[in-house]
């Protein structure tokens, strides 16, 4: 049982920290929100080949570093941190997830060498116009005609399926839910960005019209690999919303050591010190919480992954909605603008509380899955 | 969850097993989570099982041999913590003198206070009592005016100290005075080992809101004591004092954690007992109270780690007993309400069951060891670096 991390990882961290701070900084930020594209090519092409992040935790016999879960969740900590645009967490976070648990070695050999070097931009296409993120809410259909699938129907919500070069879809078949991939330039694709109120994660809809679509492993069988991997993506989105609450903390911090009234500065009044107490609280309670399900995942013990990953979400969500709203009042008018960058955590804190179901939503599942 | 400390401790904790397997039985087993760090409950077995533990041996599990300890390290301490939690053996009388008093002498005391005192600890043979806090001086424990002045070879000291913890039944207290009149507060004061036997010390019980006495007050007229017995330095006593307190050894709030676990899980089973899983607001506050206890664990198994691994503790270390005490508060709130009027009805004499004096007491953990406004101004001003107020 080791529930810290080493130096390794604390290298890794400067590491990662090093780069954010070189191509994600508020400037970075603000220029990729007003981009059609929401990121930035060549940062991302750097991220890949200077210091491996896409192909961090996949395994080495797909061209990854076969890193731990662990390190990976230092990442999206650093990610939620630099408020990181772009399709980081679609690619990682989901698609590559998916390729990894579902039970399709061929598909895994094709596609996941593209990801871990960056050259593919991927994601996963779950969620429809219900926004939900369980079975049912999966309505989009396959049909197979002469050993040939082809997918009908529209995803939306699809995050950074506007640049994906490969489009992992959840569908339904007569035998049940099924994955497929699909390339961008498939016929009869066709996706269309969506204005979001947070203008650092990029969401897409996406329409499909007897696209042609490569079936990944079982027909029917890909449920379970989607709980699976959407456990996963919880956990690793709350380490990025653990990073975004923290930075949204420091900069409170900093703004009330300086900020002077009433001849003094305000983190100097218990009004403002003990906002500020509370804050960490909800961190540090958040990062145990993510912390948690990361140790789970490297662990393997898949009860304790759908546990951990519910609680994950249903506590991270809240923790950096609070925080990143603290800071603003914490800021009072000045965070209120759309100068300061206050907001762009609190747009993202919203973002993510919702993105991959509600808490209300985790907190049922957690309460399934422990038999309450 | 079952936690496993690593192939090093194995043999320890095996050890430890079936100890607890052969010795907390009978009237021992029958006490099994009873009393608390405010709640005096069962006394008189609980001594009689603080010995028991001392005849194996398995107090001080980190104390220098020399002074009667099993002189090893912070893993074991842990694991002991942790297996005596998991076993659900009766809270310790002696956890004061061990957790708090010990530590102060093991680092401040001199050689001769630590051969006198320690081994009596270990042997339960002499229970001490903390005088620190004073009617006037609470949350500001700088403000002490309890007043001790040298004659000859003693000190004699002046004063009231109050919420001393267990006090009627100490043998010895350590006291927290003002030595030099004309300072100001915290330069000037000295740590001071006080017998309780004597008519200069008038110890009275205090009731609290569960209806125990469990803490007391302390009234020092010309009481005395020697001129060895101050801990530290005189005139230094504030650095005497706060050198142990805030340590975070990753085994304080173990035990209390497994008891909150535990209460989580009636809180489930009373839930569904009364049909309350069906209503979502209920539903949604239980499943928040699982979550809590969970995030708890995690905490406190994050400050093991880095304590285990030689790293300074994070800010987490800081925050876990804000958080937990006023969850476990939370908690409490919830089941008194599952409970309904049922959990209103109390026995002879006052009589609480586990959930209610559980509730009742869990009062005290927002104020015990640094109320939750102290903890705030702690984690603004040492963690995160904010100006202190400024002083009047």
């Amino acid at each position: 049982m080791d529930l810290t991390f080493s130096e390794e990882q604390d290298e890794l961290r400067k590491v990662v920290r090093s780069f954010l701070t070189k191509y994600s900084s508020e400037a970075d930020v603000r220029r990729l929100a007003a981009d059609p594209r929401g990121y930035d090519p060549g940062a991302w092409r750097r991220m890949a080949a200077e210091i491996g992040l896409q192909g961090l935790a996949v395994p080495e016999e797909y061209g990854g570093s076969g890193f731990s879960y662990i390190d990976l969740g230092i990442v999206f900590e650093e990610a939620g941190r630099a408020l990181l645009c772009g399709p980081y967490f679609a690619t990682v976070a989901l698609a590559a997830e998916t390729l990894l648990r579902c039970d399709d070695e061929q598909a895994r050999r094709d596609l996941l060498p593209g990801i871990a070097s960056g050259e593919t931009i991927a994601t996963l296409a779950l969620t429809e116009d219900g926004g939900r993120w369980d079975e049912p809410g999966i309505r989009l259909t396959a049909l197979e005609t002469a050993g040939r699938w082809q997918l009908t129907g529209v995803k939306t919500y699809v995050i950074d399926g506007h640049v994906a070069d490969l489009l992992l879809v959840a569908a339904r078949t007569p035998s049940g839910i099924s994955l497929f991939a699909v390339e961008a330039d498939a016929p009869g694709l066709t996706r269309a960005l969506l204005p979001t109120l947070d203008q650092t994660r990029r969401q897409a809809r996406v329409e499909f019209t007897d696209t042609p679509a490569r079936l990944l492993g079982g027909e029917g069988e890909a449920w379970p690999v989607l709980e699976r991997t959407l456990a996963t993506a919880s956990v690793l989105l709350a380490a990025e919303q653990v990073g975004g609450a923290a930075a949204a903390l420091d900069a409170a911090v900093e703004y009330a050591k300086i900020r002077v009234q009433y001849g003094r500065p305000i983190g100097s009044f218990q009004g403002i010190k003990h906002k500020c107490a509370d804050m960490l609280v909800e961190i540090e309670s958040a990062r145990s919480a993510a912390y948690g399900g990361l140790w789970a995942l490297d662990a393997g013990d898949e009860s304790e992954i759908a546990v951990s990953a519910a609680l994950a979400q249903a506590f991270c969500s809240e923790a950096y909605v609070l925080v990143a709203g603290d800071n603003i009042q914490v800021h009072g008018g000045i965070g209120f603008t759309w100068e300061h960058p206050a907001h762009l955590y609190f747009k993202r804190a919203k973002s993510s509380e919702v993105l991959l179901g509600t808490p209300s939503y985790h907190r049922e599942l957690l309460a399934a899955r422990l038999g309450i | 969850m079952e936690l496993d400390f690593g192939p090093a401790v194995r043999d320890f904790r095996d050890e430890l097993r079936d100890w607890l397997a052969d010795h907390l039985v009978g009237e021992f087993a029958e006490h099994r989570g009873v009393g608390g760090p405010t709640d005096g409950a069962a006394w008189d077995v609980r001594l009689a099982w603080d010995r028991e533990l001392s005849a194996g041996n398995w107090l001080g599990v980190g104390w220098p041999k020399e002074y009667g300890g099993r002189g090893l390290g912070l893993l074991e301490e842990i694991v002991f913590e942790y297996e005596y939690a998991r076993a659900n053996a009766p809270y310790r009388a002696t956890v004061n003198a061990i957790d708090l008093l010990g530590p102060m002498l093991l680092k401040m005391g001199s050689e001769t206070q630590k051969k006198r005192f320690l081994p009596p600890i270990l042997a339960v043979e002499e229970l001490w009592g903390q005088g620190f806090s004073e009617p006037g001086a609470g949350s500001d424990l700088a403000s002490v005016r309890t007043r001790a002045e040298r004659d000859g070879d003693d000190w004699v000291i002046n004063g009231q100290k109050v919420w001393t913890s267990f006090g009627m039944h100490a043998d010895w207290l350590y006291v927290l005075t003002r030595t030099d009149p004309d300072s100001q507060r915290h330069k000037g004061l000295t740590m001071l080992l006080v017998p309780t036997d004597q008519p200069g010390v008038d110890i009275r019980p205090i009731r609290n809101l569960a209806g125990q006495d469990e803490f007391a007050e302390v009234f020092l007229s010309d009481a005395r004591t020697g001129a060895d017995m101050v801990v530290g330095e005189a005139g230094q006593g504030w650095r005497t004092a706060m050198g142990t307190l805030g340590i975070e050894r990753g085994t304080t709030l173990l035990p209390q954690q497994l008891t909150f676990e535990r209460e989580a899980e009636a809180l489930i089973d009373l839930a569904r007992e009364r049909g309350a899983l069906d209503d979502p607001m209920l539903r949604r506050r239980i499943v928040d109270a699982w979550i809590s206890v969970r995030i708890m664990r995690t905490t406190n198994m994050r400050t093991i780690a880095e304590l285990t691994a030689g790293r300074a503790p994070g800010a987490q270390a800081t925050t876990a007993k804000l958080y937990a005490s006023t969850r476990h508060q939370q908690l409490g709130h919830l089941a008194m309400e599952l409970a309904g009027p049922a959990g209103q009805i109390v026995g002879e004499d006052y009589g609480l069951d586990t959930r209610q004096r559980s509730f009742l007491l869990s009062l005290a953990e927002t104020i015990y060891g640094g109320s939750s406004e102290i903890q705030r101004n702690i984690i603004g001003e040492q963690v995160l670096g904010l100006p202190k107020e400024p002083r009047p």
